[in-house]
């Protein structure tokens, strides 16, 4: 099985393809470029560099999210679409999840997390199976950070808490101020996404197929709009 | 990235075009079109035969906000897009192996909206070789109008819409030369305004149409003709008079007949719009009129525009209401013209929201 794996959902762009035995090819930048200006070409690339053409491949997977909300469409709506028009299978993966499988491995609570502004952090907190995958310990969600500290250390139980993603920087202090020495940091190789992560977890999803058709970003929040429009809705209710 | 080398992409796309050029063969081109709330998918026969023209509305679910959300819009054409582009193959009895090329709005419009479209655009048409085209969304807009009755030029298009107000000179395919536009609000945009001081629900333009048949213009509002020798509009002003009007009689504690004031404001806008486009067309010379844009549906708009093209002996085209709104069939229609040129575009096409008629 010869998959595509594409990342868009935040600032750094990964594509990869990869299939059961190897990495085939991966191409990762950092350059806060614009990611619909370059994905397409960056695939093209990859695809004549490994001798891949689209009849080839057996499956994509893509990040679903969290993370920038265009960001996330351009590398859904991308999936979604190669993968319909080839008649294949698409599946999401959890950007956060991706970024947690740079510290499979680790003994202890591995905790990717995006900025979301506002002192909120898009974040879940990840266990290690083996050296194959993450499983999830404590659900993803957007949540202040300083709700989401205490919640990391009851889940901890005790064992260090690893924080990755390319946003740490930005909360490093409050989370080392929070966690004092359970607290662990990594070096910036282990921040971005590697699309050859998503590669292996969609291989698993594949398996069992997936609609294009059904695949849609998971952004952990309504539009703002919609959130009012429904708090106001059920204050309206509340009051009859 | 600087490209230094040709793609296989880029092989297989300038073959497929010239293996087709060389069969003679129709031209079937699927068109796509997400720049604001509409997710519309189409495929069109040699630029003029609708074979499918599907269109997933979001109009009820934006209704509830007093107008478009630009990423709610979004978020649904990312969950509509590849459904809507299957039905439009199937509707018209096609599959993926019998399209020519990928016409796909590339601006102006809502750039979460726009990119869903150009990001899907391009990725059957890297999965499947089929060459890209790069549509201007008013070029689309005007090219509805072939799907009714054939171009003649040099012609005058007028397009109106929520978002455009354009007084487009055409002498040829594939030329645009914008004579006018709104220096402020688009009529469409004006429309909604006034409909909503008149406490009607969005879209209000449907709605002070009907009211201005019912009533009389009889409530004196500015014309903005602007300096001497102009084409371009300006609507702000008027709106300000209507929503002055209103509050006037408010405070005066008269009543104004809505009727009475929608058919005021009507008789402004239309007039305007109608003079300057048969102004152009006597000082351009043009044979046609095209009208195009989502007002286009607007009955006051229509009548006024053809009882004057009468007038004056110049043919008028409309095109029927559900090529005026937003659709992919008159994207795939103005992307044929691009075909028929090999001009196509690469894989490094973004949304461009402000993008110029004249770039196009």
């Amino acid at each position: 099985m010869r998959v595509l794996a594409i990342d868009t959902s935040n600032l750094v762009l990964s594509v990869a393809i990869v299939d059961e035995e190897r990495v085939l090819a991966e191409m990762t930048t950092n350059q806060q470029k614009n990611h619909s200006i370059r994905l397409m070409d960056c695939i093209a690339e990859l695809m004549d560099a490994t001798g891949t053409t689209p009849e080839q491949l057996s499956g994509l997977g893509v990040a679903k999210g969290p993370g920038s909300y265009t960001g996330v469409r351009i590398g859904v709506a991308t999936a979604k679409s190669m993968a319909w028009s080839l008649n294949l299978p698409a599946v999401g993966v959890s950007s956060l999840q991706v970024v947690a499988m740079n510290a499979v491995g680790f003994p202890g609570l591995i905790v990717p997390l995006f900025d979301a502004r506002r002192g909120q952090v898009y974040s879940g907190a990840y266990r290690t199976e083996g050296m194959e995958s993450v499983i999830l310990q404590e659900k993803e969600q957007i949540i202040l950070l300083q709700d989401w500290l205490p919640l990391l250390r009851e889940q901890a139980k005790g064992d260090p808490i690893l924080f990755l993603g390319e946003d740490v920087s930005l909360h490093r202090q409050a989370i080392a101020e929070g966690l004092r020495e359970q607290a662990r940091f990594a070096t910036p190789a282990h921040n971005h996404p590697r699309a050859a992560h998503i590669g292996y977890l969609a291989l698993r999803q594949l398996q069992d197929g997936g609609n294009p058709h059904e695949l849609v970003p998971e952004y952990l929040q309504l539009a703002e709009a919609e959130a009012k429009w429904l708090a106001q809705k059920q204050e309206g209710s509340a009051k009859e | 990235m600087n490209k230094t080398y040709t793609s296989r992409y880029e092989m297989r796309v300038q073959q497929a075009y010239e293996t087709h050029k060389q069969s003679g063969e129709p031209t079937y081109i699927l068109g796509i079109e997400t720049s604001c709330d509409e997710t519309s998918a189409s495929v069109v026969r040699d630029g003029k035969e609708v074979l499918s023209n599907v269109i997933a509305s979001q109009a009820d679910i934006h209704k509830r906000f007093g107008g478009v959300v630009p990423e709610v819009a979004s978020r649904r054409h990312v969950e509509n897009i590849t459904l809507t582009i299957e039905e439009a193959l199937e509707v018209a009895g096609k599959t993926l192996d019998d399209i020519h090329a990928i016409a796909v709005t590339y601006g102006p419009g809502l750039v979460g909206a726009l990119l869903v479209g150009v990001a899907a655009a391009k990725a059957i048409s890297l999965a499947r070789g089929i060459p890209l085209i790069g549509v201007h969304h008013i070029a689309g807009h005007i090219y509805a109008n072939r799907l009714v009755e054939e171009m003649n030029f040099p012609l005058i298009a007028l397009v109106v819409s929520g978002g455009h107000t354009e007084l487009v000179w055409m002498k040829e395919h594939g030329h645009f030369e914008i004579l006018g536009e709104t220096r402020d609000d688009a009529a469409g945009e004006a429309y909604d305004k006034v409909a909503r001081a008149l406490q009607m629900p969005y879209p209000g333009g449907p709605h002070i149409d009907r009211l201005a048949h019912e009533g009389v213009p009889n409530v004196p509002l500015p014309r903005s003709w602007l300096e001497p020798g102009s084409y371009d509009f300006s609507f702000s002003g008027l709106k300000s008079a209507v929503l002055n009007t209103l509050h006037n009689a408010a405070q005066r504690g008269e009543s104004i007949e809505p009727a009475n004031l929608a058919a005021s404001f009507q008789d402004s806008v239309t007039e305007v719009l109608v003079e300057k486009t048969l102004r152009a067309v006597r000082e351009h010379g043009a044979k046609q009129v095209l009208l195009a844009g989502g007002v286009a549906a607007n009955r006051g708009l229509r009548e006024r525009l053809q009882n004057r093209c009468q007038t004056e002996g110049i043919p008028l085209v409309i095109p029927p209401f559900t090529l005026c709104t937003d659709n992919a069939a008159m994207i795939a229609a103005a992307g044929f013209i691009k075909y028929e040129k090999g001009q196509f575009a690469a894989l490094d096409l973004n949304g461009v929201p402000g993008l110029s008629l004249s770039d196009h």
